[in-house]
């Protein structure tokens, strides 16, 4: 095959894998569910491959779907049938780290974690942390525009980019940004950010550093209802403090991260808050005190400060582990990710509570309180005829939830494949259109990861005759309280 | 007071469309010097105002376009928050609209962030009268290519902004100013050491042979980092950020030609001869009564950053950094995604667009 030929005389042989055995290893990304083995996978080790890879697809018009380390969770990377499947997890260098100037220069395939572990030295991080940030890339983080838990403070991955070089369909470079991050011209970088690889291929990314806080507190804190948890949390926040994460769960996932973890969770409590406060010392002193008398007075049943930084860690742990240890709970688990507005948290958790009791799926919840965003996850056992199909539909209908109480349909793991459906919802066909040109405008052959993160008009049109009946909002059925 | 004005607007823009002329969009008149020369009708967005939703536990305030900021610090202040990219107004009248459309930020912007930091969605009405909505009311939003985002600084030139959902934030319970006469060379070398620490700054500006440091947070807070950093107390700090932010301060005054440099913080002071303050740590600076904006172009490039026209009586010409061709055609493309006939602002950001 002609295009086989010409991308083995641009890589080095061994780097274009087209073996089933081999192929088979990138079939999917993290939404496991969906499957694609790829016919052609690249693994470039220099920019000027990269350039040739999309030269040569340019010319055969062959789609090409990038892939970091495969930890995406809305099936971005999901290859596509008769497409070559570029990896860049070669690319893994740090190029510069400059502790002076605040920022590091990085190939895309370098770990989030890894800048973070070079900056530390210098008494700075990295601040967005994806949970997934030991393995997954710059690149894919803004391709995705990743957060974490400590968004609400610190900001998404397009608030810590100062620039990001792309190639295009073309193999054209272009730099976006700059070390200022100040916007010259159309802001293009907020563009790119959260693109899902649909506009250009990152080949390296300008982030900014920052100082590692003078002091981090956590505080622990129970409650019998999850209600009462959601006021404590817009309680902390219309006090004027703004924590570095503020994490609630429900009960389901306490008992399951204790078990797992064995954390010190209080097992018998309704909801738990994990409450991270840092900056400057006299700052943090005055926000603990504030922040642990809130919670008593709006009835923590328990609060507790983690005495030093291995309690922290201990306390941490549980959360962090929350996803693993809801997945020991069923063969498998499905998670969501849709963000609402603060004050609709206890109405739209009761309103998931009347779905999984619908579809006869269990969900335990686990959200970034601070800023709304929460990740249902679904348990289920895919060896059951029909309970995949069925977790996929009870999913898309809590994104219907988020949608209708103001919110969105992701918060942070991006559309891929998986919330095609949900956005029809979000965005009508003005919008839709719109997104189509600006898509057009990077690539017009449309061969950039074709079929993700913007539905099609015909695919809306299909999931409306689904979704909605009889002009009818999606989901009159259920009570609204 | 308060209205929604979108269908006489949408109809302003039908008409305008139909007949392919151009409008000039206008909302408080305190900006209109910024950018180039627009031809055209005026379109006046004052009508359309009014805060929308505004929850203080939220941190999201959405606004008509026609929102005077005065009203919307009024608001935010009740509940002791704050738009923390501090938008200059330049008069009374300054619009919500204006300053995101602008994106131009005031003296917090290297320690809080730009306008572009805080938007979390926006109405667009497009050039064919449809009201577009991206971004959204809640903190985080993956949804759709970001074009709340990339309308900050946009200056009208891909649509209207019909209003504008933004994260704001509790405004520190104390600030206080500490000054340190020191030349620029040093100065910057300072400003530099302490954004490796953790700090409570939240200004920094050099002017005149003295740098000027703002303290943000707790009374103890700042009364730490003070002792730490030493300098004198300011006592007139409030008034001395808000003249430079309103641009009121003496180093303004009367200056016909002002440039705005962007450059890496840490470059040297004699990159650019003749009067200067700077601000954000070294970052932004300020150039009055400098003619030859194409030798401070080239210095400006070679060091890795630009330089903008911000006032000047020239708007005929290139008022911001021009474009490389490859990025022009890119952003020629996105206009005509949004408005087809060319009849926003059309050449008031680039001649191009």
């Amino acid at each position: 095959m002609a295009l086989i030929d010409e991308l083995r005389r641009a890589l080095k042989r061994q780097a274009v894998l087209t073996a089933r055995e081999a192929c088979v290893a990138f079939e999917c990304d993290a939404l496991t569910a969906h499957r694609q083995i790829p016919d052609i996978v690249v693994l470039p080790e220099s920019v000027e491959e990269v350039q040739a890879v999309l030269r040569i697809c340019r010319a055969h018009g062959v789609p090409v779907v990038t892939r970091g380390a495969g930890t995406g969770l809305s099936g971005g990377a999901k290859p596509v049938a008769g497409g070559v499947l570029l990896v860049l997890s070669k690319l893994n260098r740090i190029l510069e780290l400059d502790p002076l100037r605040r920022i590091a220069r990085l190939q895309p395939g370098a770990t989030n974690l890894s800048i973070s572990n070079a900056a530390r030295p210098f008494g700075l991080f990295y601040a967005p942390d994806p949970s997934s940030q030991i393995a997954c890339t710059i690149g894919g983080n803004v391709a995705e525009n990743s957060g974490g838990v400590h968004c609400l403070k610190y900001g998404l991955t397009f608030n810590n980019v100062l620039q990001v070089k792309i190639l295009t369909i073309e193999g054209e470079a272009l730099t976006i940004g700059n070390e200022m991050q100040e916007t010259c011209g159309l802001e293009l970088l907020a563009l790119l950010t959260g693109s899902e690889g649909m506009l250009g291929v990152i080949v390296e990314v300008m982030v900014k550093l920052v100082p590692r806080p003078e002091r981090t507190e956590l505080l622990l804190a129970a409650f019998d209802d999850i209600a009462r948890c959601a006021e404590a949390v817009a309680a902390i926040i219309a006090a004027g403090i703004i924590p570095a994460g503020l994490e609630m769960m429900d009960a389901m996932t306490i008992k399951a991260a204790e078990s797992f973890a064995h954390c010190g969770y209080p097992a018998d409590a309704n909801a738990l808050l994990l409450c991270e406060l840092d900056g400057v010392s006299a700052d943090v002193d005055w926000q603990i005190l504030r922040v642990s008398e809130l919670l008593r007075t709006l009835g923590a049943t328990l609060v507790r400060q983690a005495a030093d930084a291995a309690e922290r860690d201990r306390m941490w742990s549980g959360r962090k582990s929350a996803f693993p240890a809801v997945a020991k709970l069923a063969p498998d688990y499905y998670c969501m990710d849709g963000t609402i507005p603060r004050r609709r948290l206890s109405e739209v958790l009761a309103q998931i509570a009347a779905l999984s009791q619908q579809y006869g799926l269990p969900i335990a919840n686990v959200f970034h309180a601070g800023d709304g965003n929460l990740h249902p996850l679904i348990l289920f056992d895919a060896g059951k005829q029909g309970e995949l199909h069925r977790a996929e539909e009870l999913g898309a209908d809590v994104l219907g939830l988020c949608v209708a109480a103001g919110g969105t349909v992701t918060g942070e793991h991006g559309v891929g494949i998986e919330k095609l459906g949900p956005m029809c919802l979000q965005f009508n066909a003005d919008e839709l259109n719109a997104f189509h040109a600006i898509k057009a405008a990077f690539d017009p052959a449309g061969l950039l990861n074709p079929g993700k993160a913007v539905p099609t008009l015909a695919r809306c049109a299909d999931y409306g005759a689904l979704h909605v009946h009889q002009g009818k909002m999606p989901h009159a059925h259920l009570p609204r309280f | 007071m308060d209205a929604d004005a979108t269908e006489p607007i949408r109809q302003r823009v039908l008409a305008a469309a139909g007949r392919g002329s151009p409008v000039r969009i206008i909302g408080g008149s305190t900006k209109q010097f910024y950018g180039r020369e627009v031809p055209g009708e005026p379109l006046n967005m004052a009508a359309h105002r009014g805060i929308i939703a505004y929850d203080p536990a939220e941190l999201v305030l959405t606004a008509r376009a026609g929102t005077p900021l005065a009203q919307i610090e009024a608001t935010l202040s009740q509940s002791g928050q704050c738009m923390p990219f501090e938008p200059p107004h330049f008069g009374s009248t300054a619009t919500l609209g204006g300053a995101i459309a602008c994106g131009i930020a005031g003296p917090a912007r290297a320690y809080a962030g730009a306008a572009k930091d805080f938007v979390l969605g926006v109405t667009l009405m497009n050039g064919e009268g449809q009201s577009l909505r991206f971004g959204g009311q809640v903190m985080k939003n993956v949804a759709g290519y970001d074009v709340a985002r990339t309308v900050v600084g946009s200056l009208g030139s891909l649509g209207l902004l019909m209003d504008v959902s933004m994260k704001v934030m509790p405004r520190a319970p104390q600030s206080a100013t500490r000054v340190f006469e020191l030349g620029a060379q040093a100065a910057l070398r300072q400003m530099s050491e302490w954004a490796q620490q953790p700090s409570c700054i939240s200004a920094t500006c050099w002017v005149d042979g003295r740098l000027f440091v703002r303290l943000s947070g707790s009374d103890a807070a700042i009364q730490t980092a003070a002792a730490r950093m030493g300098g004198e107390a300011h006592a007139a700090g409030g008034e001395f950020w808000s003249a430079v932010r309103e641009q009121s301060h003496a180093f303004f005054g009367g200056a016909e030609e002002l440039i705005r440099v962007a450059v890496p913080a840490l470059c040297a002071p004699q990159t650019f001869s003749g009067e200067c303050l700077m601000e954000w740590g070294g970052s932004q600076r300020w150039l009055r009564n400098r003619s030859d904006i194409e030798a401070v172009r080239a210095a400006a490039r070679s060091a890795g950053g630009f330089a903008t026209r911000f006032r000047t009586r020239d708007r005929s010409g290139d008022v911001f950094e021009p474009v490389p061709a490859a990025q022009m055609r890119l952003q020629k493309t996105l206009k005509a995604v949004f408005d087809p006939r060319a009849i926003f602002n059309r050449g008031r950001l680039h001649a191009e667009l």
